[in-house]
């Protein structure tokens, strides 16, 4: 019970330092460690299937892809502008209201119930595996049709245009 | 894994909620206070993981193994999402010399 308290405060510290360093690519090494928390957080469930995916796409894949995207427009340093203390003032008083109104609206729930796991193997990848291709059989091939359309939209937007218009 | 079982026991469902909500609003308050549109990207992402978590949570506590499914197509869009919004970010860089939010102020009619 200690863990997950543990580790949802290394969440919320690193996600706070994810967004409030200035160095962009000390801010995403931040938010790795702020995935790798998610993922502990997913073994805590017992969710295994989505720890490793959750390991292998965001801290893999996609991490590699916002530090590639940094370091080749050679922006590794703190020369961003920033913007003026009002707005971020706003910004952070706009952020707690939204924070403010949602337990607002817990409190109506009355949620307090401790988390029971009924199946634990719920999320192993056989029982996920089970209902991924038999009752999401229609929508995980449509989102392979949606991954080959990011892929050529990023292939297509990011190469260089070689006649000018 | 029985005893990550065990772990877990206990912590109450709200918990999980004030836990996951407070990370979305960490990223909405990324978006809003940053000018640098790959930070914004980022804390994009951090919204959307907690969204993640917490449908994980509830699909182990209703017994429901759709939740996690949603969550894995979550995480399909997500990827899809960064691929084009970096790429969308290098033509601006290409164009604009900056990655400063404000230099898209042109995209006005």
């Amino acid at each position: 019970m200690t863990v997950f308290y543990l580790v949802a405060f290394l969440s919320v510290f690193f996600a706070l330092m994810t967004i409030f360093t200035k160095n962009p690519v000390h801010s995403v090494l931040y938010l790795v460690v702020t995935f790798f928390t998610f993922t502990i957080h997913y073994i805590l469930l017992n969710a295994q299937f989505l720890a490793v995916v959750n390991f292998i796409v965001y801290m893999g894949a996609i991490m590699v892809l916002f530090l590639f995207v940094l370091m080749l427009l050679n922006l590794n340093k703190d020369t961003e502008p920033m913007k003026s203390n009002l707005v971020k003032m706003m910004g952070v008083v706009a952020g707690c209201c939204l924070v403010v109104v949602v337990f607002g609206a817990f409190r109506v729930f009355d949620l307090s119930n401790p988390l029971v796991v009924k199946d634990p193997n719920i999320g192993l990848v056989k029982n996920l595996g089970k209902v991924l291709f038999k009752e999401f059989l229609l929508p995980f091939e449509l989102s392979s049709i949606l991954l080959l359309t990011a892929m050529i939209g990023a292939i297509l937007l990011a190469k260089k245009e070689t006649r000018k218009v | 894994m029985e005893t990550a079982i065990q772990q877990l026991q206990g912590v109450p469902i709200n918990h999980y909620l004030i836990f996951c909500s407070v990370i979305f609003a960490i990223g909405v308050i990324g978006v809003l206070i940053r000018r640098n549109v790959i930070i914004m990207m980022m804390s994009i992402e951090l919204m959307l993981n907690a969204v993640n978590l917490l449908l994980a949570a509830f699909s182990v506590q209703h017994g429901d193994a759709s939740g996690q499914v949603f969550v894995f197509f979550i995480m399909a869009l997500a990827a899809a999402e960064v691929a084009v919004g970096l790429a969308i970010i290098i033509m601006v860089y290409r164009n604009t010399k900056s990655v400063d939010i404000e230099s898209l102020h042109k995209l006005r009619w």
